[in-house]
């Protein structure tokens, strides 16, 4: 069973100068809220990130033109740092950088307007449908629907949904290469039948990827002459134990550039001022999180929170699986979040006493009016509130795509009793060596622990997990960077971007609280050795600064696991981090009790252990 | 509208950008008594524009139209005829392009000297549109929908875009709001409150706001809203709306922001949030000074790309400067501006100043900042992105 692993593969562009020769880069993403711009500079031979400008994303009236919002947040460069970057005559960036002014390289990735948005077509929904639902998620896109012979709708209701839908794109997949190719048609014929349009105007032709079964080739061309867009690439699922989704996910990213980018408000000023291609945001940040799984060769976990969709990314024993929600994110997407989740998942994270109809109007408040940032700390933990769920559906929604390929024959053992033993998804948090987060409010935390609990919260990590962190948020920029310049890439991530956070070790295990449930030997770094008692119910921060070590012996009590088995112990090298080592006992799944007042008491007794807020404000606002 | 006050402006901002003085950019709401207005009435596909330049048109006039295809409808024949894809031609009645009735065969098959009979009726009137020897399937393609498209504004047409539809100007009042539900619809303008602070209850709605467009304060309430449709008002304008309110009202909670579609029989604008907000002064001035007129009111809300905000269009012909877009200058000291968010929710103001460091707030967030001089003279520190331009 094979899934493909590549990265994106772009044709290398003329630069302005060799890259050898660079001396100033400046990256931005264009999100669906703000604009990030950031400065990277070569000092002394190493490239570091210099400085951060950020500002609104001008998709909405009076300016739409999103060239409006770049340039803003690089004046905010400017003004930080004195470097003239912006051409005068407001034609794009200075290129290259002269001596003294410019920049050698600019590029950008972007998620505003709505993102890349796609339907998905296969025969078989568990199979090639969910082959092509992946291969078009690996390239970035909202997938808005995916169609298949069998999805349980009949034909009428799959023209209906078609018809409503307005995709940027549609790929099609399905049948081996030599298998019959009848079934395949018919779901093309569905799709001519009901005359998609584009959802960035009628002018010109949508889109359509087909990556099915070769011999039908010709067939499909000639059904979509003339009316669609038509880009034949190799099956998806040549053979049934194969899976091959680079070739779709590349055309995809073509057709992106090609067909929706330039439709979108002020795009085509934008692709003219850049030096490569326009990414998409979930492209260059699962490009960022590989750059971690590749360097350390471990599984990792990743999450893109952002303000209209979560991107989680996976990559377990090579295999690398993103899926993008598209209607949970912390602005424009905040209260589909509050919808999918319900206001009592969201309330069970709040220490203080608050009426539910306030929650929902701050964020609905915050919907309507998607820049604005918390000023006031109730206002911050309100939105810590949000994203644990926002985090813990788009890890459910991830582990649904992130599964074994379907309709393989498996040799089973006694233990494969059922089959559904054999789909799960193969995420497992026992698995999972590191989670790194990126995305507006994981970046500009005030304090690097609130992501480490929002996240082992929302994820629930178990045995030894390390945690990283976007500093300002900027895995997007140098995911898209590292395409030409993967060296400066990665010093930049290393040294700047990468936060280490520090590592968890968290039991999986239910028991009353109060009850013991492991103890955590550490030896420090200068050889002292300290024991941690944890019972169930508690958390602990212990100090280790980034960069150093400590042996951890952890003896689960015989009813928590740590990686090794219920009752049994387990030896691991820790690394320190800005934060620390978080000893968690609150149990997998995690223990909140029913009663308001005590789940308030003991959420504000996790928040004070760990300093997660400053302790007077949190103090006044639960009193 | 470039006029000689507008060049100054720039000219200003260009000083202001040479000389380094702070500036910033957010996004606002207009809310303008006089200017030109134009709108683009675009039909979805291409079709026939039924005026030219130059015509005068009501709100309900048609600009333009077209057809969309009909629902098309799959028909296993070669399956329901027990017979192979590629032979399927032989027992075809029907070719593309045919029309065809509701019940009448399509195809028909017989074996064995007539004592085995197979048809396939038609399941709709159309016209037969594929017929594929691939997989044995054939389309019927129902009747074309015609599709129109009115005016929305009283005006007259000063652009034709081949094909695709016009632009009507007009020149009038125009308020955004922030956010709405409805589609596009019309009606006078009736002020049902005292005050920008007072609620819509249901004994402020009376027959008499049949077709209305009401105009209220702070809030409007589950109940009244209820009233406004059973009496058949068109529009409610109001400050806020609690969200348990307007989810029972829908019958849905609203998940993203995309609007205008719903099927609520009233087209409901809110224009500063949700929860209980007094309407800004100057909107509801604005409103009431216009009681009497007619106001083409749009709910639908699209907080995404291209976004689109519900607006109040009132026509009129009173001559009157039409003020240039702050917006294009962004913000400097003097804007005036309203405050977004806690703890000034609503609060309204004029920049103060534009500090360009960093700064630290309650949430310990390091934030670029704006100090706002707030209406009772107090000083205000708050977030850049927290404030929006009030566009008078």
């Amino acid at each position: 069973m094979l899934i493909s692993t590549s990265h994106f593969r772009i044709a290398m562009p003329a630069l302005k100068k060799p890259i050898e020769d660079m001396q100033y880069i400046l990256a931005t993403d264009v999100g669906s809220t703000t604009t990030k711009a950031r400065f990277f500079h070569k000092k002394d031979g190493v490239w570091r990130f210099y400085v951060a400008g950020e500002a609104p994303t001008t998709v909405e009236a009076p300016y739409e033109d999103v060239t409006l919002g770049v340039q803003n947040a690089v004046r905010e460069v400017e003004e930080l740092t004195g470097h003239k970057l912006l051409s005068p005559d407001g034609s794009g960036l200075i290129l290259p950088y002269d001596g003294k002014q410019g920049v050698d390289l600019y590029c950008t990735t972007s998620s505003a307007g709505g993102g890349l948005q796609m339907m998905v077509a296969g025969l078989i929904k568990n199979m090639t449908a969910e082959s092509a639902n992946r291969a078009a998620l690996g390239a970035g896109a909202i997938v808005m629907d995916v169609i298949a012979r069998d999805d349980g709708r009949q034909p009428y209701q799959k023209i209906q949904r078609i018809r409503n839908l307005r995709p940027d794109m549609i790929l099609l997949a399905g049948g081996t290469d030599g298998g019959a190719g009848q079934h395949v048609m018919e779901i093309a014929e569905l799709i001519k039948a009901a005359e998609p349009k584009p959802r960035l105007g009628a002018s010109y032709s949508l889109p359509i990827v087909y990556a099915g079964n070769k011999s039908i080739r010709d067939d499909i061309a000639k059904l979509f002459k003339g009316e669609f867009a038509l880009t034949c690439v190799d099956n998806i699922r040549p053979v049934l134990e194969q899976e091959n989704t680079e070739p779709a996910r590349r055309a995809v990213h073509e057709l992106f550039m090609e067909h929706v980018m330039s439709h979108a408000p002020g795009y085509n000023r934008l692709m003219k001022w850049t030096d490569i291609p326009i990414m998409p945001t979930p492209a260059g940040e699962g490009m960022a999180i590989q750059l971690i799984a590749d360097t350390f060769k471990i599984n990792v976990l990743g999450v893109g929170l952002g303000g209209a969709t979560t991107n989680v990314y996976s990559i377990v024993e090579g295999r690398f699986v993103r899926s993008v929600s598209a209607n949970l994110g912390m602005s424009y997407s905040v209260t589909n979040v509050m919808k999918e989740a319900g206001i009592p998942n969201i309330m069970r994270w709040i220490p203080f006493k608050i009426e539910e109809e306030e929650v929902a109007s701050r964020l609905m408040n915050k919907m309507i009016r998607p820049t604005t940032i918390p000023q006031t700390l109730e206002d911050l933990m309100v939105e810590h509130a949000v994203a644990r769920e926002a985090l813990r559906l788009g890890l459910q929604h991830h582990r649904t795509i992130a599964t074994r390929l379907k309709g393989v024959q498996v040799q089973r053992t006694i233990s494969d009793m059922f089959e559904q033993a054999i789909e799960d998804s193969y995420v497992k948090m026992m698995t999972i060596e590191v989670i790194a987060g990126t995305g507006g409010l994981l970046s500009h935390a005030p304090r690097r622990v609130q992501p480490m609990l929002i996240l082992s919260d929302a994820w629930l990590p178990e045995g030894v997990t390390r945690m990283f962190q976007d500093s300002v948020f900027m895995m997007p920029h140098l995911g898209v960077t590292s395409t030409v310049y993967r060296d400066a890439a990665w010093s930049i991530f290393d040294k700047d971007c990468l936060v280490r956070i520090g590592t968890s070790i968290a039991a999986a295990g239910v028991s009353k609280l109060g009850e013991h449930c492991m103890t955590v030997e550490l030896t420090m770094p200068d050889g002292k050795v300290q024991k941690e008692d944890m019972n169930f119910g508690d958390i602990k921060l212990v100090p280790l600064a980034e960069g150093q070590e400590a042996k951890a012996v952890i003896t689960p009590a015989k009813t928590f696991d740590v990686g090794e088995g219920p009752g049994k112990h387990k030896e691991a090298t820790v690394i320190g981090g800005i934060a620390g080592i978080l000893l968690d006992a609150r149990g997998r799944p995690l223990y909140l009790p029913e009663d308001d007042n005590q789940r308030r008491d003991l959420l504000y007794k996790w928040f004070t252990s760990l300093k997660l807020y400053p302790e007077d404000s949190l103090k006044e606002l639960v009193k | 509208m470039t006029t000689k006050k507008h060049e100054a402006q720039k000219q200003e901002k260009k000083e202001d950008d040479e000389s380094g003085e702070a500036h910033a950019y957010t996004p606002g709401l207009k809310v303008k008594r006089a200017m030109t207005i134009d709108k683009l009435r675009r039909l979805p596909i291409p079709g026939e524009v039924l005026h030219k330049v130059g015509d005068k048109v009501n709100y309900d006039t048609k600009v333009a139209r077209t057809e969309i295809s009909g629902d098309p409808e799959i028909v296993k024949v070669a399956m329901i005829l027990g017979v192979e894809a590629e032979d399927m031609s032989r027992f075809m009645l029907k070719k593309p392009g045919d029309k065809i009735k509701e019940g009448e065969n399509i195809a028909f098959y017989t074996a064995l000297f007539g004592l085995i009979k197979k048809n396939v009726p038609s399941p709709k009137d159309g016209t037969i549109e594929s017929v594929s020897e691939v997989t044995g399937q054939v389309i019927v393609r129902g009747a074309p929908i015609p599709i129109d498209v009115d005016a929305y504004l009283p005006g007259k047409i000063v652009q034709v875009v081949p094909r695709e539809g016009a632009v009507v100007q007009t020149y009038g009042a125009f308020i955004q709001g922030i956010f709405g539900i409805g589609g596009e619809t019309h009606g006078e303008i009736k002020v049902i409150v005292a005050s920008n602070s007072e609620e819509i209850t249901p004994d402020k709605i009376g027959t008499d706001c049949k077709g209305k467009v009401l105009i209220g304060g702070s809030l409007v309430t589950l109940d009244a809203m209820k009233k406004a449709v059973e009496v058949g008002a068109s529009v409610i304008v109001v400050g806020g709306v609690r969200h348990q309110d307007l989810t029972k009202f829908t019958g849905q909670e609203i998940g993203v922001a995309i609007t205008g579609q719903e099927e609520v029989g009233i087209t409901l604008i809110i224009t500063e949030g949700f929860g209980k907000m007094n309407m800004n002064v100057t909107t509801f001035k604005l409103l009431k000074s216009f009681e009497g007129h007619l106001a083409c009111v749009n709910g639908a809300t699209q907080i995404r790309a291209g976004v689109l905000r519900p607006e109040i269009i009132i026509p009129h012909e009173e001559k009157e400067e039409e003020k240039s877009d702050t917006f294009a200058m962004g913000m400097v000291p003097g804007t005036p501006v309203r405050i977004i968010r806690q703890p000034y929710f609503g609060a309204i103001g004029v920049v103060n100043s534009l500090p360009i460091e960093l700064q630290s707030l309650e949430s310990e967030s390091m934030v670029r900042v704006l100090t706002v001089k707030l209406q009772d003279g107090t000083i205000a520190t708050v977030p850049r992105a927290n404030v929006e331009i009030i566009e008078e």
